[in-house]
This record gives structure tokens, sequence and C-alpha cells, in this order.
């Protein structure tokens, strides 16, 4: 689409998320946000659902929001969202507000409040087609809480209520796949994004805008609280899941898939894992179970686009 | 010009919803609430009513869409019955302490367990705490007057509270009465549109919705408070404001005989109009009975409630809920409390009756009126809570 952003001196210079949030050293949820305001512009209106983001731009009588920003609960961004899309609709149909004004919705919310507690209202909002976007920022945990597990969180991974134990090896269940959930719905724009890839990511949430009804966008966000890494790390460990192909960045439009990012050689997962602590505890054999599980993700992912867009691994 | 229908009470308020000139109403199907949004629908669907119409996937997600849409300054309907209205709960406190002007009615029905889809009060007196606005009516035309009323009261400025307006579920939500039918024109004349202050704008951007530490959370919570007790007041002129456009007014209570009664029966909604019958019945036997219903339950009206209820020698409450493991019920409590600091107070007797649907027929209020004169003969009650007519309980 000609309206994409060339490079990401493109975006304006004018933040609508401000400095002096509480969020934690090196969180990328400051990163994600900044960028979902810019690409949208002054015209957004935010709900963020209970969570980090939430309690760490909010604490009254401060606010790190230079746009219109609502939270309610925890589990009801989605159903937030549609109510503030269809009162904008309503009051612009009598004239009694935003007239002449094309008004995002966005919602920036995190992996319990999307694929948990929120997956009910996400998918009401979904089906209904409300013309909103919704980004699924994904720190794989409950870190708000303090890094329980989540149905995001990955095999293996430790949390505190996924401890490492004489039976238990971390999360006994592999992640949940929240984007093909939304894509199920027929939602006309789905995306999986990384910080790492600023430009990809700002460009998915653009186009997300620009769709007729419902769009999905989820971001990783590597929690260096969580997954324990050095607060300076963020960025290189969301590169690292995408070079390793345990994070894929691709979109699906109107149902049509294509990887946005193609990673012609792979790094090996394990130099994605052991940057973090959560992996620490991984045996040789567990490390090559999930080599195993993202070559397999690969292979079908490669089948989807009808050639190899993602390589193999290049040691 | 107004006309006349014969409408059940939930069409009733489906009406007024539509001469509101809601703009988004968002419900989730329950009995015996449903026909209010499903007529609704069809105001929506027939192009006689311009509002966003959301068919959501719970009553968690229809309160949610109200607040994101009355938060953007919206006027905003919604409608609930017992499981639903649980449901809400959590948002129910969110509403009020967001300040957000959201009207709701409530075809009150039992809570589980049992499954059961009849009326009593105990779905919204579960949620009797969440700082709404608490009405209950007892007729078709009530429930149509009081909607139009409940949008005047949570608009005002000095207010912006939600107001649940509550009535039986079955007895009253599909009961058909002759109903007045205030159009459009002169309700939005009653009902003026206006710009709210703290809303999603644009142009002057907020943040709704926030975390306050103890440093301020107690501040927020006593505004909704110090609000609160501006409502009695504000009501009545509201009802004021009404009866001078529409030529009907139903005050803050009613009361019925209830000048010179010893014995007063003290209860909401639809039982008051059986009581009516049971009161004239028992007149006519020379016994001084009078009715007493509270209209606005939540806020008390205080003052009112004291001045109204002291002058009878007893209270015969009839609770239509259930207060586990307190005293009696939540009506009875709230009438004990009233007068916990005054030493001229009547009798009070709390009669549990009508749980699950169960008729409280005439004879059973004439019943109850008779068993309150004994306690009243022998000057002192043994037993304040009876849990009238449950098998195999004996009361006296």
């Amino acid at each position: 689409m000609s309206s994409m952003f060339k490079s990401l001196k493109d975006l304006p210079r004018v933040e609508y998320f401000s400095a002096g949030h509480r969020l934690c050293q090196g969180c990328p949820e400051g990163i994600i946000a900044r960028l979902v305001t810019k690409a949208l512009g002054p015209n957004v209106i935010v709900v963020t659902p209970t969570g980090c983001l939430e309690v760490s731009t909010s604490v009254y009588p401060e606010t790190a929001w230079k746009v219109p920003w609502i939270h309610v609960a925890f589990e009801n961004a989605a159903a937030v969202a549609s109510g503030v899309e269809a009162g904008i609709k309503a009051l612009k149909r009598k004239k009694l507000g935003f007239v002449d004004k094309k008004v995002h919705v966005v919602a920036l919310a995190g992996d319990g409040g999307t694929a948990d507690i929120g997956l009910q209202a996400l998918s009401g909002a979904l089906e209904r087609m409300h013309n909103f976007i919704y980004v699924c920022m994904d720190n794989e945990a409950y870190m708000n809480t303090g890094i329980q597990r989540s149905g995001t969180t990955p095999f293996k991974a430790w949390t505190t209520t996924t401890p490492i134990g004489a039976k238990w090896r971390g999360k006994l269940q592999p992640k949940k796949d929240m984007a093909s959930i939304a894509a199920a719905h027929r939602t006309p724009y789905v995306a999986v994004a990384s910080i790492s890839h600023p430009l990809d990511f700002v460009n998915k949430v653009k186009k997300a805008s620009e769709v007729e009804g419902p769009a999905y966008v989820h971001v990783q966000a590597p929690c260096p609280t969580g997954w324990r890494f050095d607060p300076s790390k963020t960025v290189e460990v969301a590169r690292l899941g995408v070079l390793t192909g345990m994070w894929i960045l691709y979109e699906v439009e109107m149902g049509k898939f294509r990887v946005t990012v193609p990673v012609p050689r792979r790094k090996p997962v394990r130099d994605y894992l052991m940057v973090q602590g959560r992996f620490r505890h991984l045996t040789e054999e567990e490390i090559a179970e999930i080599q195993k599980y993202v070559d397999a993700e690969v292979e079908r992912v490669n089948k989807l686009m009808g050639y190899e867009v993602i390589g193999p691994v290049v040691t | 010009m107004s006309h006349r229908l014969v409408l059940s009470t939930n069409h009733a308020v489906a009406y007024a919803v539509k001469s509101c000139d809601v703009d988004v109403i968002a419900a989730y199907p329950i009995t015996p609430q449903t026909t209010v949004v499903e007529k609704l629908s069809e105001f929506v669907a027939d192009g006689e009513l311009d509002a966003e119409y959301i068919a959501v996937e719970s009553e968690h997600t229809a309160l949610s869409v109200v607040i994101g849409a009355s938060a953007l300054g919206a006027r905003t309907f919604t409608a609930t019955s017992s499981q639903g209205l649980a449901l809400m709960h959590e948002l129910l406190f969110i509403a009020s302490t967001m300040r957000l002007p959201v009207v709701m009615s409530i075809a009150n029905r039992s809570l589980n367990m049992p499954l059961n889809i009849h009326c009593d009060y105990q779905d919204m007196m579960a949620s009797r705490d969440c700082g709404w606005v608490q009405i209950y009516v007892s007729s078709a035309q009530e429930a149509h007057d009081t909607i139009i009323q409940a949008y005047r009261l949570a608009e005002r400025s000095d207010i912006l509270v939600p107001v649940a307006v509550c009535y039986d579920g079955f007895v009253l939500s599909h009961t058909y009465e002759p109903v007045e039918i205030r159009e459009k024109e002169e309700v939005l004349r009653f009902l003026p549109r206006f710009k709210r202050p703290n809303v999603l704008d644009l142009e002057r951007p907020i943040t709704m919705g926030v975390m306050a530490l103890p440093d301020y959370a107690y501040e927020f919570k006593f505004q909704l408070i110090d609000a609160l007790t501006k409502v009695p007041r504000a009501l009545e002129e509201v009802d004021k404001n009404f009866e001078e456009e529409f030529g009907v007014s139903y005050g803050l209570y009613e009361e019925y005989k209830a000048q010179d009664a010893d014995i007063l029966l003290v209860t909401l909604g639809a039982i008051a109009s059986t009581a009516k019958i049971a009161v004239d019945k028992l007149r006519e036997e020379g016994v001084k009975v009078g009715l007493f219903r509270p209209r606005l339950y939540r806020p008390i009206p205080v003052d009112v409630w004291k001045e109204k209820l002291r002058s009878a020698k007893i209270l015969a409450v009839v609770d239509r809920a259930i207060s586990f493991g307190a005293i009696g019920g939540p009506l009875f409590t709230d009438i004990v409390s009233v007068f916990a600091n005054e030493s001229d107070r009547p009798l009070m007797m709390d009669f549990i009756a009508g749980i699950g649907g169960r008729d409280v027929t005439i004879k059973e209020l004439m019943d109850i009126v008779r068993m309150s004169g004994k306690v009243l003969q022998k000057g002192r009650v043994e037993k304040a809570c009876i849990y009238y007519g449950v098998r195999g309980v004996e009361y006296e």
C-alpha cells in the first residue's frame, strides 16, 4: 500500500506516549505503545486492560498518555473497544461528535488479557466485526502479578507456577497460537510482529488501521524481568526469536498468508533459549525437542508459502 | 402527542429506551429480561431507533460495551436478570466509580441454585452495595416513566451515577397493562442532549479508569458517596419536572393508608400492589394497617424512611430476597439500620417471602399482618425474621 512507512524516519516526531512511565527497565511495552501510537497518529482512542502497561502508565495523578485512554477491567479490552467503536459510529451518524473524523480504536493488551481471561470478549468482538485494532503484547506469562504461567507461555519455560522440580520441567504444554485463533474468525487482517523489526511492525499496525473491520496484531514482548535477561538485551532477544524461527513474522490479509520477513538462514533455537534464564534448566535433549517443534512449524509455514521462505538451521 | 398501548413491562421499558433516543445498546438474552432487548432490536432493525445494537457474547461484555460507549459520551442502555447481573458484578462497581450515566433495566430473578427463572430480588440485592442508584417499580407505566427519569437523573452533572430500574421478573416483566407512551419529541424536551465534560475526547484527551494507590483511592470512592447523597433530592426534582411535562409523578416512595396505621407493611415492587388489596380487606375488618413501598432503594433516603416509618407501631417488612447468615432480609436490615440510633422507633419484623417466584397472595399478606398484630399485642418481638411459607417450618 502506498501509505506504508518507508523508513522509521517517516514516523511522526511527536510523542503520544510520553517518557516518565513506571515500566521496568528494558520493558518492550513502552516501545510497543510508542510505536503503535506513532503509527496511528493523534486520532486514536486507546483501550488497555488491567496489566503491566495499565498499572505503569496511569498511576493517579500522573499519566503517560497524551491521547484518550481507558482502562476498565482485565478480561474485557475487546468489549470496551467494541463499545467505544460503536459509540463513535452512533455519535457520528447522529452528528453528536467525531464528525468528519476517522478515529482509530486500538486495544493494547497483554497475553493473559488476550489469550486467557480475555479470549471470550476478543472472540466476540472479532466475530461482530467491530472496526478496531487489537494489539496483543505477548510476554508469555502473567508478569504484572509476578511471572505466572499463561496460555501463551512456551513449552518447558520456567514461570513461578511452572517451576522446575522432580516431576515438572517448566510448562508441560505448548504455547497457545493466538494469531491462528484470531485468523480462524475470518478476521480481515491478522499479523505477527516483533520490536526487532520495527518498520515491519508499524506497517502492520498501519495496515491494520486501514482494513474495514477488526485487525489483530500479535507482537512479541520479551520481558527482562520474567524471562531473566539483562534489560539492555530486549531487542536482541526479540531479534533472536525471529532469526531462530521461534517467532515467525507473517500476516494473514483477507485469509491470504504471507511471511513478511524471510529468514534464509536460521540460527539454532539454542541461541534464543540460552540467553534467557527461564530456559536455563533445559538439557540437550530438551533443546533438541524444542528444535524439532520449530523445524516442524517452519516446514508448515514454508508449505503455506509454497517455497522456502524460512531456511534451514545454519550453525 | 402521547398514545396508549397495551404492553408488558419489558416492552414498556423498550419503548421508553426508544423515546430516549439511546445511542448504544448492548445486551445478551436471559429470561425474563429477553423481550426487552428483542423489542429494541426490532426498533433498530425497522429504523425506528437510530442506535448501535450490539448483540454481545455475554452479560459481562454487555456492560463492558456500554461502559466503553458511555465513556465516549454516548447515551447507553443494557438490560439483564439474575445470573447475568451476577456476571456483571465487577463491572457494576466500575461503572459507578467511573461515574458513567448508564441506565439498565433488571427484570429481577432468583439466583442459582436451584436454577429458577422466576422472581425474587436476590440478583440485585446481592449487588446492592455497587454504587448504582436502584429504583424498584410496581407497574409497567412506572417502569416506562422511570427509565426516562433515570436518564435525566443519571446524566445530571451533579450526579453522574448509573441507574438500575428493577421490576419483578414475570410478575411484572411479562404482564400486560395499558401504558401511556411518552413520545420521543416530548421526552427529548425533558431529556436534552448535552456534552459531558469528562469523556474520551480527541480535542481534550483524558486518562480514564486509572490506578490510584492508598494516597488517593479513598477520595475517588468518596466522590461517589458524595454524589449519592445528592440523589434523593435530585430524584425529587427530576420527578417534579417529569410531572410538569407528563402530568404524572412517583416520588421516592409510595404509601397507602399509612397515615394512621399501627401496622405498616413495607415492601418493594409488585408485592406492594397485592398488599394494597390486603390493606383494604383488613381495614374493612377494622385493622389499622397501611403500606409503605420504597421506590428509591439505593441510596437509602434515610430521613424520608425515618419520618414515614416512625409513626407505625410495628413494621411488617416483606423481603423478597435472603441475606444468608444475616439477621433478616436486605430491606429489613436496612430499615433496622435506619433506626439504629433512634430511641423512638417501631417494632420491626421481617417476613421473607416470594422466593424463587413463589406467589405472595392477598391471603398470605393478611396473615402476615395478623401475625404482626399479635406481636404488637405482646409488645415484644421474639423472632424478628420469619421465613414465611417454607415447608416444615412452624412460626407460632
